[in-house]
């Protein structure tokens, strides 16, 4: 029944429909392990609706999504995420009454039972793991405060660090750069690719220059399906794709 | 740890539990029995609000139909002390049933004759029905707005559920338990009510570690991401139906606790407890006192309606405009409770404006938080 058995997510045929609007609309695409994925599009291409029926937030009208083999389709959000599928959301979504430590703690916390939860005291390594996570993104010295008193770039980091923390075999990260500075946006990117290899990454973004900096294929979302698919150059020289997204004017 | 060395707000705490103890030791010695009786209910009143804390306050589920656990738990109280009690009534049933000419006691009255059944039944049986009926609303995802409106209406359902069984439970006329015996003593009896009372102290401080404790870490952390972004504690793998059902069978549990002690201390249970103004109440003490506070709850449950039955005193009528202002000035000026102000930065704002204090010049967290502890003081 599934032809891309080797590919570690593959969605076929999915349709999206909202009240008649087609969100998506007969949508193929199969990532391979390891690989650097990065999605773009224009507004209302359907790219977060794309990231809403892998994590199980959205069911589909029609198709079917496959993730190591299993059908998504029809499972909880929670149970996808323990199968191994992580999200980062579009604007930063950490929790900003706790403190970035007991943020990474949720993250790192195994298994996420209630009863584990009350009764135990997190595991040595998942404490281990919380200090090296502080490390990759450089807020160790911000353990004890308040997510939410974090800037908007330290936030996307902590976002992404509670999102390595889950250890997903695939990681959907949404607009990782939006309201970062260059120099943020240059180490994001690294991060990103060196994650790739032993994680599979699908990165969404609207900014080109970071995109390009991923050094991956490209996927082009439009209304809703998969325009074109390739390395940048090729994208780039995509009549279809200049026509739709890159000819016009970014607002 | 010494005690300069704590955060402003374990001061603040530490000082009101310190108060708090020394006038429960106090009172016994130094209020008449009256006023006695009346803080031991304020006191059992505040564990019904240290449950609405947890559900409320950490995890955002604003329930108005606490009153359910808490009657159930108060009539569990009542049925035991009737049925211990009736020995010398018609048929040894108790002897409501005689006006409705019930001769054979109604099967789940039998189990009441156990005290330890009956002592288990108090925060077993509310426990059970929050969590049945939480399981339910939350596998549907009815949140915000709709769950409340859907807690109340359980609660005018069991308010004219109870209100209607004269033939169980004497129906309006409810269940009196002053008249009743405990230990070969009247339940309304002067030693009785003082033993009520220090049971009722214990069990407050009782509760209020226990729910410290399920707050306190990682299990609480969750509770406050679900009442922060719901969606995203899903896409971190937790399954926020089990801890929203724990906790609010938790804050059913001690709704029992709670609704048990204050039939006994005073004397009856009666479906007027479910009424809909009583459980918006005991979210209105959590409101004033300060939400997520858990100490917070405590004060505002006790001093509230301790304000309200010395209000009614003086002046008659007047506590529910006084209640309504409150309510307004906490939701309007102190959007954190009384304790949330206290704890924060509201004294020192308040000297500042008073000109009783020098501005500070750097941010206060700079001040108060030393943020080079890192993972080692943990």
């Amino acid at each position: 029944m599934n032809k891309n058995t080797k590919s570690l997510l593959s969605l076929e045929n999915i349709s999206v429909s909202f009240e008649g609007f087609l969100a998506l609309n007969d949508l193929n695409l199969s990532l391979k392990k390891g690989e650097l994925r990065a999605v773009i599009g224009p507004n209302g291409a359907g790219k977060t609706t794309f990231l809403d029926v892998i994590t199980g937030k959205v069911k589909p009208t029609k198709g079917d999504v496959f993730f190591k083999g299993k059908s998504l389709i029809g499972r909880k959000e929670h149970k996808i995420a323990r199968l191994g599928v992580g999200r980062k959301f579009q604007s930063p979504r950490v929790f900003e009454n706790l403190t970035v430590k007991e943020n990474l703690e949720i993250s790192v916390s195994t298994p996420k039972s209630p009863l584990n939860l009350i009764n135990k005291k997190i595991r040595n390594d998942q404490l281990d793991e919380i200090e090296h996570l502080m490390k990759v993104i450089n807020l160790s010295k911000k353990i004890n405060s308040k997510a939410g008193a974090l800037s908007h770039g330290q936030k996307q980091w902590l976002e992404i660090a509670m999102l390595l923390g889950q250890k997903p075999d695939l990681m959907l990260v949404d607009e990782p750069v939006a309201g970062l500075t260059d120099e943020e946006t240059d180490l994001t990117a690294d991060l990103l690719k060196s994650l790739s290899g032993e994680n599979t990454v699908v990165v969404i973004d609207h900014d080109m220059e970071f995109i390009r900096r991923l050094d991956s294929n490209v996927s082009v979302l439009n209304q809703g399906t998969v325009l074109c698919e390739g390395t940048m150059d090729t994208i780039q020289n995509d009549k279809k794709v200049i026509d739709v997204y890159l000819g016009r004017p970014e607002e | 740890m010494e005690f300069k060395n704590l955060t402003l707000s374990k001061k603040t705490t530490f000082v009101i539990w310190v108060l708090i103890i020394a006038f429960i030791i106090a009172a016994p010695s130094i209020l008449p029995v009256f006023r006695l009786n009346l803080l031991g209910r304020y006191l059992s009143l505040a564990i019904v609000a240290l449950g609405v804390d947890l559900i409320w306050g950490f995890t955002g589920l604003l329930s108005l139909g606490q009153g359910i656990f808490f009657a159930l738990g108060g009539y569990c109280a009542a049925m035991y002390l009737q049925i211990t009690s009736s020995s010398e009534f018609p048929n040894n049933i108790p002897e409501f049933f005689g006006l409705y000419g019930v001769d054979n006691l109604p099967f789940f009255w039998e189990p009441f004759r156990s005290p330890i059944f009956s002592l288990f039944a108090i925060w077993v049986i509310p426990a059970l029905v929050a969590g049945i009926l939480g399981f339910l609303v939350f596998r549907n995802r009815i949140k915000g707005v709709y769950f409340s409106i859907l807690t109340q209406a359980a609660l005018l359902v069991f308010f004219n559920f109870f209100n209607g069984q004269q033939k169980l439970i004497n129906g309006t006329n409810g269940l009196k338990t002053d008249v009743t015996q405990l230990f070969g003593q009247m339940v309304g009896s002067e030693s009785i009510q003082r033993m009520f009372f220090w049971i009722t102290a214990l069990l407050v401080i009782a509760a209020w570690f226990f729910s410290k404790w399920v707050v306190k870490g990682r299990f609480g952390n969750i509770l406050i991401g679900i009442r922060d972004d719901e969606p995203r504690v899903r896409f971190t793998g937790y399954n926020p139906v089990l801890f929203k059902t724990i906790i609010f069978s938790i804050a059913g549990g001690l709704a029992g606790i709670s609704g048990a002690l204050y039939t006994v201390q005073s004397g009856i249970v009666s479906p007027q407890f479910m009424t809909v103004p009583f459980s918006i109440e005991m979210v209105i003490w959590v409101a004033v006192g300060g939400r997520g506070t858990l100490l917070g709850a405590i004060l505002g449950a006790v001093l509230i309606n301790y304000a309200k039955s010395l209000v009614s005193e003086a002046l008659p009528a007047s506590w529910m405009f006084i209640q309504g202002g409150l309510f307004i000035l906490v939701v309007t000026a102190l959007p954190e409770g009384v304790l949330g102000w206290l704890q924060g930065e509201g004294p020192r704002n308040l000297l500042q404006k008073l000109g009783l204090k020098r501005k500070i010049e750097t941010y206060p967290s700079l001040e108060i938080k030393n943020e080079t502890e890192g993972l080692k003081n943990e």
